[in-house]
């Protein structure tokens, strides 16, 4: 793996409410290497927005984050002051956030929010210098010119959803983490947002973080996938790895249901509810909805531990000593 | 903005006048009875020689919405005065014409209520506006208390307080009135200076108590606005706190804060209308009491439908005003 | 953000299966939590406490005229002292303030049912009904209800009774609630539970009364709230105009005799200060009421007014 862009240790993000404190992450780590595509993938509720959230310190109150240690590209970003961070934002690390969210200001037209961007981060150009810099970022994500003249009121879903990836790329960050871009689309606008996607990636040099629940799309998507359950990451493994050989039960019961359902379903068909992350399961929090379920698995946590090279997973089932 | 909104916008302005002028008709008329016949026939019998005239007047009003006319020509006749603007003359001030009187009062409550609601609108809504943003000082949130309070309590109720604290007991500003008995009306520094001292009570009552409302209805708004899609994304693309405030927040929120300027616009000008009362400031809000008091029924359907044209041309001109601040509008009704 | 938020806002109030304390200790948890309620129920209780003991401790009739000697400061005989016309200033508020409450009550009471019937009936049937009903409602709403109210006063003669005023400005009470609850009522049609109902085959008014009407009766008090306040304002302005019940001592007309004597000017400050008092702390009280029912029927606001 090339020398990574993003480390993330041990990253804990909890929501303070009036019966407790919900564990949306609980010590999350992974690393994405430069030009990687890495994925996150679980059912809502697993924290895997949170994370987005979290990369760029936009957890707002009652959520905080508790601990843990973000680098990117060697910085440490829970070091940076406010003002460093915002300029760190857009500069260093964009988000595309979910299709379907009204992400752009309803009363601005689209050039004038890109213009917004760009001014903020210290962009100082003429007038006509930002409308080219502006028509050819609409342009390099496929859209005409015009289009920064308009309202997003009448762009369609992708359209906008193009304008985001624009202004993520407008200053060639090294991360971009894209949350459920697709999201509230249609499914052929779908594979054109992931494509463009990959092709504003590759233009950059950029890393890119696909957050998803659709593992049909992500596994076509990304390289390595992170799988997340209840807070935690449970397996990180090369996507083809993943496919072939799936050590965490959860992962398994993910990829049953994809093959043996529609590519493009939620997982499901998997029994049991997702856990309450106010008052989480003792042990290994699959454990209620685990089909191999042991006593071990009641009593404590897995670690996320290395089971081949580059294959971690964090599950009793694999004893290290036989693995390794 | 397309004509095909201005038309339908003005349909709706004619709308609103009409339906004015016909509850003006109708309602006195339930139950048989005619409230201005009578009060002209027994405004004529005390009249005597001054008030000679008045019997032409029954003579005039029994031709046109007489009992033995039948309905529907009444409220022909009527509707084709309103639509003239002829109000007929004033009862009780005989023979002064109801048109003139209105246009006498009118500048005093337009200057009045301009002035004040539309500076209590920018300053309730800027101090909204920092009240409900995270990122302001914390000293502001005391401010929320007094202005609950002030928002609860009707206009002419902090009239009477400020009339005793301000006026009878300190001597800071005149009692009452629009300006001293007595002294010239004439565009002279010294005139207007009179002028202006005598509307700081009356403006005073309107604008601490707007201020209030209108800074809470912003404070929502811009709380709202912290929860769209839009707010949480310009955060991530990394803008300045100010220009999120600006573009984003307040820009917004300004949209349902306009709408609630043109719907308040009526609420004000009748709860100013106590609050002119109590002042006696020379406004449409004194003369129509005193035309209620006078039993003067002219007077009061002049005034009223005057202030509902007045207000249907406030909604209107708002309307017209809004497509350019919310890009929606014009696009959906196109 | 997305990913927490389904769990904590998913939780129901504790009170299912927990006994009555715990049922009380989550109440009072949740009354410091909307302190506004607490504030203003306070405020109102308050009112209602001094009316109480107010009828204990001195003879109504005394709201009438000639009833003590007019125009004396307040003393230990006459605690609120006396106006021109020789009424008892404390039994003037003590009689006045329920009146002026009946008021709003009943308009308040009307508004809200003839409002909130249209409401239902418009938001949940929608086609052409709504728009007849939207349609008069927005012209209504844009015509300020006392000119409309004044021409109505006028025809009576000698000002209407207490009984007829609470009618006359009730019948205009409506517009605003059936705007609000109409709103409301197409939110919730929307929702899974609702849709459910009517695919099971309910019919309209059941499933109004069943699932709509429920869900809604935080959302239907603070609407209440807000119009009795309405009415009261709206009858005190009345009143002020001199087109109130001439013979009742209610708020208004007490405020009317003020500003007719111009007690003001003439340095009888216990005349105007029990008034103004009581609707002060009346209109904040309800308006404290409103924004804490407010709360409770959209807890997503909670903690933020």
């Amino acid at each position: 793996m090339k020398p990574a862009v993003l480390e993330v240790r041990d990253l804990r993000v909890h929501y303070h409410t009036s019966r407790g404190a919900v564990r949306a992450v609980d010590g999350v780590g992974f690393d994405v290497g430069e030009e990687e595509r890495f994925g996150l993938v679980g059912e809502s509720g697993s924290g895997k927005s949170t994370i987005a959230l979290a990369l760029l310190r936009l957890i707002r109150p009652p959520g905080r984050i508790e601990g843990g240690r973000i680098a990117l590209d060697g910085v440490d970003v829970m070091g940076l002051s406010e003002e460093e961070m915002r300029r760190a934002r857009l500069a260093k690390v964009a988000l595309v956030a979910q299709g379907a969210m009204n992400s752009l200001n309803p009363v601005l037209r689209v050039n004038e929010q890109i213009r917004d961007a760009l001014r903020d981060h210290g962009v100082r150009l003429s007038a006509r210098a930002f409308e080219e810099r502006v028509g050819g970022l609409l342009e390099s994500v496929g859209l005409r010119r015009e289009v920064g003249g308009m309202f997003p009121h009448e762009l369609s879903g992708g359209m906008k959803q193009r304008v985001c990836i624009a202004v993520a790329m407008s200053l060639r960050p090294k991360l971009i983490i894209a949350d459920e871009p697709t999201s509230a689309l249609d499914v052929v606008v779908q594979w054109q947002i992931m494509d463009t996607l990959r092709r504003v990636q590759e233009e950059l040099g950029a890393a890119v973080i696909l957050i998803g629940h659709d593992m049909g799309l992500m596994a076509q998507a990304v390289d390595r996938l992170g799988v997340m359950y209840a807070g935690k990451l449970v397996e990180v493994v090369a996507v083809r790895d993943l496919f072939r050989r799936p050590l965490h039960p959860y992962s398994q019961l993910l990829i049953g249901s994809l093959t043996s359902l529609d590519r493009k379903s939620e997982p499901r068909g998997i029994p049991g509810l997702p856990p309450s992350l106010l008052d989480p399961p003792t042990g290994c929090p699959f454990h209620p909805r685990c089909p191999y379920a042991m006593d071990r698995c009641r009593r404590e946590a897995p670690a996320l531990l290395e089971h081949a090279p580059g294959h971690l997973a964090a599950c009793h089932l694999y004893p290290r000593e036989e693995v390794a | 903005m397309t004509a095909d909104y201005v038309a339908k916008r003005f349909g709706m302005f004619l709308v609103i006048v009409w339906l004015a002028a016909t509850v003006n008709f109708f309602l006195p008329r339930i139950g048989g009875q005619d409230p201005v016949r009578e009060k002209l026939i027994q405004q004529a019998a005390i009249g005597g020689n001054v008030q000679a005239g008045l019997e032409d007047m029954v003579a005039e009003y029994d031709a046109k919405f007489g009992l033995n006319t039948p309905l529907w020509r009444q409220y022909v006749a009527y509707v084709a005065d309103m639509a003239r603007f002829d109000f007929n003359y004033s009862i009780a001030n005989y023979p002064r014409r109801v048109l003139d009187m209105i246009g006498e009062a009118l500048p005093w409550t337009v200057g009045l209520l301009l002035t004040t609601t539309l500076f209590s609108w920018v300053i309730g809504g800027l101090l909204g506006a920092f009240l409900g943003w995270p990122r302001s000082p914390k000293f502001l949130q005391f401010l929320m208390p007094p202005l609950l309070a002030l928002n609860a309590i009707p206009f002419f109720l902090l009239g009477l307080v400020l009339i005793y604290v301000l006026a009878f007991r300190l001597r800071l500003f005149p009692l009452s009135g629009g300006y001293t008995a007595g002294s010239f009306p004439a565009l002279t520094p010294a005139f207007i200076g009179n002028v202006l001292s005598h509307s700081v009570l009356p403006a005073l009552s309107i604008v601490l108590v707007s201020i209030g409302g209108w800074a809470l209805g912003m404070r929502a708004m811009i709380v709202t606005t912290q929860g769209e899609d839009y707010v949480t994304y310009a955060d991530a693309k990394g803008l300045k706190g100010r220009t999120i405030f600006l573009r984003y927040a307040v820009r917004n929120a300004l949209l349902p804060q306009t709408t609630a300027l043109a719907l308040v616009l009526g609420q004000l000008i009748s709860g100013a209308v106590l609050v002119e009362v109590i002042f006696s400031y020379p406004g449409i809000g004194t003369v129509l009491y005193k035309a209620i008091r006078g039993s003067d029924f002219y007077l009061v359907q002049g005034i009223v439908f005057i202030l509902i044209v007045a207000i249907g041309v406030a909604t209107f001109a708002l309307d017209l005003l809004y497509p350019l601040l919310d890009p929606r509008i014009s696009y959906r009704r196109a | 953000m997305a990913g927490a938020v389904p769990v904590w806002t998913a939780q129901k109030r504790p009170r299912e299966r927990g006994g009555r304390q715990e049922a009380a200790v989550a109440t009072l948890g949740y009354v410091r939590r909307n302190p506004s309620l607490l504030v203003g129920s306070l405020f109102l209780l308050a009112l209602l406490l001094f009316v109480v003991v107010g009828y204990l401790t001195v003879d109504p009739s005394e709201a009438s005229p000639l009833s003590v000697r007019s125009l004396q400061p307040p003393s230990a005989d006459l605690p609120f002292g006396s106006d021109k016309q020789g009424r008892n200033l404390y039994a003037v508020m003590v009689v006045g303030t329920p009146l002026t409450l009946r008021i709003g009550l009943f308009a308040g009471l009307l508004g809200v049912g003839l409002g909130a019937s249209l409401a239902f009936v418009a938001g949940y049937y929608g086609g052409h009904v709504d728009n007849v009903i939207k349609a008069i409602v927005d012209v209504g709403l844009t015509i300020p209800g006392l000119l409309i109210l004044i021409i109505i006063g006028m025809k009576a003669r000698e000002g209407l009774s207490v009984n007829q005023m609470a009618l006359v400005v009730g019948a205009l009470a409506w517009l605003y609630p059936a705007r609000t609850i109409r709103s409301q009522v197409i939110t919730l049609k929307q929702r899974g539970y609702v849709q459910i109902a009517r695919l099971s085959g309910m019919g309209g008014p059941e499933v109004i009364v069943r699932e709509l009407l429920p869900n809604l009766l935080p959302y239907l008090g603070a609407s209440l709230v807000g119009s009795v306040s309405a009415a009261v304002l709206a009858s005190i302005g009345l009143e002020v105009l001199g087109l109130g019940p001439f013979e009742a001592p209610t708020l208004g007309m007490t405020l009317y005799w003020v500003n007719y004597n111009a007690a003001i000017v003439n340095g009888w400050w216990w005349w105007w200060v029990p008034p103004i008092v009581v609707i002060a702390v009346l209109f904040v009280g309800l308006f404290l009421v409103a924004v804490g029912l407010d709360e409770v029927a959209n807890p997503r606001v909670r903690n933020r007014v």
